[in-house]
């Protein structure tokens, strides 16, 4: 009996603390206010990225570097103005939306497809898409393949929790044509399928497939398909229902388009700061009417520009001509060239 | 003697009843915090989603299956998938564990070494790495054109092994489900009388056994019924036709079935160490051969102390196949993982292969317990 009471008294402490632990755990959760300020108060912007070459990859010396790193970076500049206060995780397509909701990360800055069921379904909002792409099909080229349709009975390596495994299934139901898809959660062993020959093709985000093309052992023996089965706007992506960091996400992503519509560099930006424009003063803070207007430092724009450049800079340095990519620059141009690229005025 | 309720809230009925409040407290702010945050992000709680189509492809399936089907197909499919490769799996591992067990007691010295070698390697390396070890062996196999052929019929290949198959047409379950049954209960009987040596029934049982096959035979060709042999052959971009095992099935099973083997291994070498030496004796006294004395006393008796253990290393397996999804096999997790991000309902994906697992498991130790229940000594059962 003895021995039972002092059993329950221990129970009875240990729920006490417990009570009291769980108490404080979820106030905390329920209490923590908006993106921004928990961004603030830790100091560091937590991005959720993915492992490809030209896209998001730690370098040497462990430094993330890539097409949407730069991005990273530029909302750093904007919300610290220092490039570097910013934190890079590797997260796989699978895991990466969860990982968003549940607040381990502030933004994806992973190639994320923008679509209706993740805006209104899934909870998720979307800056201004920062690549246009679409799928493609990488096969091998011994097969001596032009076209999707040609692909009837083949066994297809899809990456789950991707746009890609919904388009292709799409693709094959509409052409009444069959495959095989071999669904991979790893982008690994997703690679490791193709090189090793248990699939005949992979399906992507075309550019994606371009970039791990170069990572096969024998990238000259598979070949990408022009065609494109699906549009693929790339876009970052937040939780729904913070206003204040979807504008910030906003107009840091509008600020590197519009420096390139302006002309302006991360060489060439100083001298644009004795410019006559009014358009160009207001952009480069030299006004700061605007910045007070959105509560941010008012040389955001120019902070941004001299930290990573403009929309074309970071384009070319890692992934345009003269990089192993070798990317043209398409839709991803300003509307003025041709391109789909579009800031809205900053006024 | 005290009543119920009493004895349940103890000589501290306060304690008790504030530390019943408690956790039920605790359950109830987590639902509603997880409800808020739901609905914060726009996601409403349901089960509704399951009867939407999904948009997804499923790479082999034993329930028929494709995109455009309902959610909660696609969950069944992936639930027939793991199923599938736990009841295959639970076969093998024990037929391959059983004889490992009594190699490693065996006198030869290099067997039992071997054994022991074996079952350490693989009890103290983690199964995903042995998984992924066992995909990259079969992915190094040739492309279907260069395959392995034995005997004009088996390929092997990366894209899996293929083995002719037995087609049957215009055939209903109302005449091959009987057969089947028949001619299993029948084969069941005869290995048990060759099991325990009963001689005399041997003849009358293999007639049972030839008499389902007749039964078989006939219903076949009495109802214009046609078997047809299908045999794999090279094809377009890979081998076509007959019945195949795709890499990422084979993996796993073989996966799984070396990895529980090695602690079945152990279990059934417990069990029959269990066995006290003068049973032995007795038997070896009574002029029995070693294999016969295996077989007639040993085993028997061991089986005694290795059923509740087995239930253990079935259920083992049959929750490690959840690990498929790090390697390509569709099962319940990979698939409700799919869904989870395609619909958003992610807690629901989770109760839903909770759920699964926890179904499969109890069914399976409830299975094992009454199979236990036969052979427990009269009298323990009881205790």
């Amino acid at each position: 009996m003895q021995r039972n009471s002092i059993g329950s008294r221990f129970f009875t402490k240990a729920f006490a603390v417990t009570a009291a632990l769980t108490a404080a755990l979820i106030a905390s959760s329920a209490l923590a206010g908006e993106t921004l300020d928990k961004i603030k108060a830790r100091g560091l912007i937590k991005v959720g990225v993915g492992t490809t070459p030209g896209y998001f990859t730690p370098d040497s010396s462990g430094r993330w570097q890539g097409f949407f790193v730069d991005f990273g970076r530029a909302l750093a500049v904007t919300v610290f103005n220092d490039a570097e206060k910013v934190e890079f995780t590797n997260s796989s397509p699978q895991q990466r939306l969860p990982a968003l909701q549940s607040g381990e990360f502030d933004i994806l800055l992973s190639g994320v497809t923008q679509t209706v069921t993740r805006a209104f379904k899934l909870g998720f909002h979307f800056g201004p898409v920062v690549f246009y792409d679409g799928q493609g099909l990488l096969v091998r080229k011994d097969l001596g393949v032009a076209k999707g349709e040609e692909l009837d009975g083949a066994t297809i390596g899809v990456q789950s929790g991707t746009t890609g495994e919904l388009n292709i299934a799409d693709f094959f139901r509409k052409t009444g044509k069959a495959f095989t898809p071999v669904t991979i959660e790893e982008t690994g062993e997703f690679l490791k399928a193709l090189d090793s020959g248990r699939v005949d093709a992979l399906t992507q985000d075309a550019t994606d497939l371009a970039a791990k093309r170069t990572q096969l052992s024998k990238p000259d023996d598979y070949v990408l398909l022009p065609e494109r089965l699906s549009k693929e706007p790339l876009a970052p992506a937040i939780r729904a229902g913070d206003d204040q960091w979807l504008e910030i996400v906003n107009w840091t992503v509008y600020a590197t388009i519009q420096a390139e519509e302006f002309g302006i560099t991360q060489k060439n930006v100083d001298s644009f700061l004795t410019s006559e424009d009014p358009g160009i003063k207001r952009f480069l803070g030299v006004d700061p009417s605007l910045g007070e207007a959105i509560g941010l430092d008012p040389k955001f724009a120019y902070n941004i520009v001299k930290a990573v450049g403009n929309y074309g800079e970071i384009f070319d340095r890692n992934v345009g001509k003269g990089t192993p990519l070798n990317f043209d620059r398409g839709y991803n141009q300003p509307w003025t060239a041709g391109g789909l690229l579009y800031s809205p005025p900053f006024r | 003697m005290p009543s119920r309720l009493s004895t349940w809230l103890g000589p501290l009925p306060f304690g008790q009843i504030f530390l019943f409040a408690g956790v039920l407290a605790i359950f109830a702010l987590f639902g509603s915090n997880t409800v808020d945050s739901m609905q914060r992000t726009g996601l409403s709680p349901g089960f509704g989603f399951l009867f939407h189509q999904a948009n997804f492809e499923i790479g082999e399936t034993v329930l028929p299956y494709s995109a455009g089907d309902t959610y909660a197909r696609a969950l069944a499919a992936g639930l027939a998938n793991t199923i599938k490769v736990a009841i295959v799996g639970c076969v093998l591992a024990t037929v391959l564990g059983v004889a490992l067990g009594i190699a490693r007691l065996s006198g030869n010295l290099l067997l039992a070494t071997f054994v022991h070698t074996y079952v350490e390697l693989l009890r103290n390396t983690p199964l995903l790495l042995q998984l992924f070890l066992w995909s990259a062996i079969i992915h190094a196999l040739p492309p279907p054109r260069g395959a392995y052929v034995f005997l004009e019929s088996v390929y092997l290949s990366n894209r899996g092994v293929h083995v002719p198959s037995v087609s049957l047409q215009g055939l209903s379950w109302a005449i091959w489900l009987p057969a089947i049954l028949l001619t299993a209960y029948a084969s069941l009987s005869l290995a048990r009388r060759l099991l325990t040596g009963s001689t005399f029934y041997i003849p009358k049982a293999a007639m049972t056994v030839l008499g389902s096959l007749v039964v078989c035979y006939l219903a076949l060709t009495s109802f214009g019924l046609a078997a047809t042999i299908d045999l794999p052959a090279k094809g377009g971009f890979n081998i076509k036709g007959g019945l195949s095992l795709t890499p990422e099935f084979f993996a796993l099973l073989i996966g799984l079935v070396v990895n529980a083997s090695a602690s079945i291994s152990d279990i059934v070498r417990s069990g029959i160490q269990s066995v006290k030496s003068g049973q032995w004796e007795a038997a070896r006294a009574l002029g029995l051969k070693p294999a016969q004395i295996m077989r007639l006393v040993v085993l028997p008796q061991a089986l005694r102390v290795i059923t509740p253990l087995m239930i253990s290393s079935f259920l083992d397996l049959t929750k490690n196949s959840s690990l498929a999804v790090a390697i390509g096999y569709p099962d319940i997790v990979s698939v409700a993982n799919t869904t989870a991000n395609t619909t958003g309902q992610a807690l629901e994906a989770i109760c839903i292969i909770a759920a699964v697992y926890l179904t499969l498991s109890l069914s399976v130790s409830a299975l094992m317990n009454l199979y236990n229940r036969r052979i427990v000594l009269r009298g323990e059962a009881r205790r």
